[in-house]
Formats: structure tokens, C-alpha cells, sequence
């Protein structure tokens, strides 16, 4: 009895489907529309974050040391820095490491490599590169060091390039609040739509619904066919938009590369591509159901 | 059986659609509701069907309270109780013989039970040839015998029939009419509503008049000359 009402539901559905064929079509275009802002929505967070991302990592600190230092005090430091929260990482550059660094950086420069075979010594001095897990770390990690006033200490860097890094890592800060606010918003905006449009659709058949009841369908009798309808709508336009963003994807992502040339996103696309399928399908079939479910309620109640 | 017990809807101070409306049809009776437009014909059916909610009083259909009934039991009331509308009611996106199937695949009849049923259902109403036909493909008089087909379908113990001729042409008035007396004939309840005179008249059966939501006059082989 229930399998065969099942059946029936199924049926009726993809039939209603069929038959209201421009109807079908239309809410499938509407839902394809939503699902493509989402999809883009996915992509631009990805990419915004890679840009985030690959600034962030440019910011660092670094702590140099007076050239008699001796280096298990250096290491003492380190040590205590570690103890810091919100550290990620921080590495030790020797004295030797740091000419051999500037060396290779320099190593078509004869004048330089002339220099510093007349100095003699190595002029260089030991650091601490401190990487804090968000930039707005920095300050307090430079103020702790500064506070503790390490007699071996020399300069810390921080305070030479407080400004741009305050100014980037408050423009960060900004650029990810304002992104998510955008990406919620037009979430929102985008399941609003799909909603409506349900709504319309179910609308239009408001008097079906009505004569269905009185000839004694139960309510899950007729409210079954337009679930099916909103799984309809939302797999097919699922589908259809993973479709599109595979040549768009492709042509895009050349262009994309002249201005941040690590992210690739026909790549990203591919590697996260059953996860970006879920994601539509879920979000199409979810939005289908969810919004049928609720504009059908008021015309079942008779 | 069915009972109105003292039966009121009121919209509005203007607007008394049904005043202490009391009235017994016994099985297997034809009654036909008579008055003019707006004397509460139309109200008086949907009540018994719950499409609308009395004010005040009670429904009974054989011992069973309609008006208590919660709204997510109504089918079992509307599977017992065939209605046939003014205006069809059919399913647009459906066949002729969708339409008729839908009342039986609602009340969860078979497969074998509706390929046998519907085509004989069909025949009966004279439309075996136009099965396949969506409701746009027929006339009036064809999709009011479809909805009589749908009616007729689960064999209920009551047909409603709300002015299923009001739409019709002549002919095809006295041929619904001669079908939902030869359904009367076959045992089943027949409530009609309607306001053409000679169709009453002719039927010499039990007329109800309706009068601004008032029963004024209940004769058995009335007439209806007002």
C-alpha cells in the first residue's frame, strides 16, 4: 500500500513535470541562475582566499641579534617565543646561514662578493623569523618581546614596518568580513528567489491542489507530486550548471592567472569537483523540497 | 443518512449565507436544493463536504460527525461522497482517464481495480471514446460527465451535484440529468442543487427551497414555482 502510493507520488510528479513543460522549465532556468551564483559564490571565496592567503604569508617579524650573541641564548629566545600563543612558526637563521643566503642572493654580483671578502668577517647578523598565526598578532608578539628588553637583542623589525603591516592586516581583516557579509547576502538574495519562484509555480496550481483534496486525496497524496517536482528542478539544474562551469571554468582560468598567477581555478575546479557536484545538488534538491514544502502548506488546508 | 443539525454560516452581518438550516435525507433519496443565487444551494453542499466550516450547528453523515472530523482525516468523509461542480473541477494536465484514476489512486485502490474500473466508468457516462482526452479537448458537457465519472468512481453513498448543469447547453443539461438519475436508480443518494425550474419540475422528486439561507419549504414531489 505505502510502496504503491510511493510509486504513484513518483509518477504523478514527473508527469506534472512533463506535461507543464514550460512551467518545469522556467523554474529549472531560475534555479539554474541561483545555483550558478552560488557556484560563483564558492569560486570566489577560493580565490579570495588563496589571495588572503598568499599576502598573509608575506608578513612576518623578525627579531636580529648583536653579532656576539652567543647562539644558545638565541635559542633560549626562540624558545620563549614559542611559548607564545598564536605563533605558527618561527625559525632560526644563523649568522653563517645568513651570509650564505645573502651570498647566493648576490652571487652575480661580483662588486658585493668583492665587499665583503675586504670586510673580512661575517657583518651579518643571527635572526628569529616569527610567524604568527593572523597578522593582528604581530603587535602583541613585538610588544612581549620589546618588554622582555633582551640584553642580546638588536633590533626588532617590526616596529620599521608596523604601518604596512597594520594597514594589511586590517584591509585583510575587512576584505574577509565584507566577503563573507557579500557571499551571505547574495546566498540569501539567491534562495529567496528560488523560493518564489517555487511559490509562483505552486501557485498557478493552486486550484489542482484544491480539487485534489476534495476528491479525497490525502494531504501527503498531494503534496508528494511537488516535492518530486522541486527535486526535479533542483537535480536538473544542479546538473546543468556543473555543465556550464566546465567550459567556463576552462576559459576563465587563463585570464585569472595573469593576476594571481597561484590559482589555478580550471585546477581547483577539477580537484574539488564531486565536492562542488554535492554541494549543488544538495543546495538544488535542498532549496526544491524546502521551498515546495513550505508554499504548498496554506493550499492543503482545506 | 445525512443530517443537518440546526446549520448556520455567517460571514459577515450582510452576508447570512445559511440560517438554522435543519435537514434529513434518508438513503438512497434524490433531493433536489432549489433557489436562487445566493439562497445558500451552493454553501449547504460545501459544508457537508468540509470545503467550508459552519458557524454554528452540526453535520452528520450515517451516524459519523462531519463537522467534528480533524483536517487531515477529511478524505476518508470526501472518498464516501461524490462531488460534481458547476465548473468541473477536472485536472487540466490530466486525460479523461487520469482524472477518473486520480479519485481511485487517492483513496488507494489497486492498479487491476482502476484498469478495470475506469474504462467501465467511462462507458457509462458515455465518453469510452475520449479516454485519452485532456480536459481542454473536450466540451462542456464532456468534461461535466468526466466529473460525474470521477464522482461515480469510488461508488459512494452520496453524490453531490452543486448546479453541474449551470455551464450546459440544453441537451447536454437533460442528458446529465437522465445520468444522475439512472446513478439514483442504481442506489446511490443524489443531492442536486439547482435553479432551473423546469429540470425540477420534471423530475418529481423530494425539492428543498433555499430562501436567503432558509429553508422555507421541504415537499416531497415538490415543485419549484417561486
Amino acid at each position: 500500500m505505502l510502496k504503491i502510493t510511493f510509486k504513484r507520488i513518483i509518477k504523478s510528479g514527473y508527469l506534472s513535470f512533463r506535461r507543464n513543460g514550460w512551467l518545469s522549465a522556467a523554474t529549472v532556468m531560475v534555479f539554474f541562475l541561483v545555483l550558478f551564483v552560488l557556484g560563483n559564490l564558492i569560486f570566489a571565496g577560493a580565490f579570495a582566499n588563496t589571495v588572503v592567503n598568499s599576502l598573509e604569508e608575506k608578513i612576518d617579524v623578525s627579531i636580529y641579534f648583536l653579532p656576539d650573541a652567543p647562539e644558545q641564548n638565541i635559542l633560549a629566545v626562540k624558545k620563549e617565543v614559542e611559548m607564545l600563543p598564536d605563533i605558527s612558526r618561527v625559525s632560526y637563521t644563523s649568522k653563517a646561514e645568513a651570509l650564505d643566503e645573502f651570498r647566493e642572493r648576490h652571487k652575480n654580483n661580483a662588486l658585493i662578493a668583492d665587499v665583503l671578502s675586504e670586510i673580512g668577517e661575517n657583518p651579518l647578523e643571527a635572526s628569529l623569523n616569527i610567524k604568527a598565526r593572523d597578522p593582528s598578532n604581530y603587535a602583541s608578539i613585538s610588544d612581549f618581546l620589546l618588554k622582555k628588553n633582551y640584553a642580546i637583542v638588536d633590533k626588532i623589525n617590526y616596529f620599521e614596518n608596523q604601518k604596512v603591516i597594520e594597514r594589511l592586516s586590517s584591509a585583510l581583516g575587512v576584505t574577509r568580513g565584507f566577503g563573507a557579509l557579500i557571499v551571505v547576502f547574495l546566498a540569501f538574495v539567491a534562495v529567496l528567489v528560488a523560493f518564489n519562484t517555487i511559490r509562483l509555480a505552486i501557485y498557478t496550481m493552486r486550484e489542482e491542489i484544491n480539487i485534489m483534496r476534495l476528491v479525497g486525496a490525502t494531504k501527503w497524496f498531494v503534496r508528494g507530486p511537488f516535492l518530486v517536482n522541486g527535486i526535479l528542478y533542483g537535480g536538473i539544474a544542479a546538473i546543468l550548471t556543473v555543465l556550464v562551469f566546465f567550459p567556463l571554468a576552462w576559459l576563465v582560468s587563463p585570464k585569472l592567472m595573469t593576476v594571481v598567477p597561484n590559482f589555478d581555478l580550471f585546477q581547483y575546479f577539477l580537484a574539488n569537483l564531486w565536492e562542488f557536484v554535492g554541494i549543488l545538488v544538495f543546495a538544488g534538491i535542498g532549496l526544491g523540497i524546502s521551498s515546495s514544502f513550505i508554499a504548498i502548506r496554506r493550499y492543503l488546508e482545506v | 443518512m445525512i443530517f443537518f443539525d440546526n446549520v448556520s454560516k455567517i460571514y459577515n452581518h450582510n452576508s447570512v449565507a445559511l440560517k438554522n438550516v435543519s435537514l434529513r435525507i434518508e438513503p438512497r433519496e434524490f433531493v433536489s436544493i432549489v433557489g436562487s443565487s445566493g439562497a445558500g444551494k451552493t454553501t449547504l453542499l460545501r459544508l457537508l463536504i468540509r470545503e467550508e466550516e459552519p458557524t454554528q450547528g452540526r453535520i452528520f453523515l450515517d451516524g459519523l460527525e462531519v463537522t467534528a472530523i480533524p483536517v487531515n482525516k477529511l478524505h476518508h468523509v470526501r472518498r464516501r461522497i461524490g462531488t460534481v461542480f458547476q465548473d468541473y473541477k477536472l485536472l487540466s494536465d490530466r486525460t479523461a482517464y487520469e482524472n477518473v484514476a486520480f479519485a481511485m489512486e487517492a483513496s488507494g485502490r489497486t492498479d487491476e481495480e482502476i484498469h478495470e474500473d475506469v474504462p467501465q466508468v467511462l462507458e457509462l457516462v458515455g465518453l469510452a471514446d475520449k479516454m485519452g482526452n485532456f480536459p481542454h479537448q473536450l466540451s462542456g458537457g464532456e468534461k461535466q460527465r468526466v466529473a460525474i465519472a470521477r464522482a461515480l468512481v469510488n461508488r459512494p453513498d452520496v453524490i453531490l451535484a452543486d448546479e453541474p448543469t449551470g455551464n450546459l447547453d440544453p441537451i447536454n443539461t437533460w442528458e446529465i440529468i437522465r445520468l444522475l438519475q439512472k446513478i439514483n436508480g442504481l442506489g446511490t443518494t443524489v443531492i442536486l442543487s439547482s435553479h432551473d425550474k423546469e429540470i425540477i419540475n420534471s423530475l418529481d422528486k423530494r425539492v428543498v427551497v433555499l430562501d436567503k439561507g432558509e429553508v422555507i419549504s421541504d415537499k416531497e414531489k415538490g415543485r419549484y414555482l417561486v
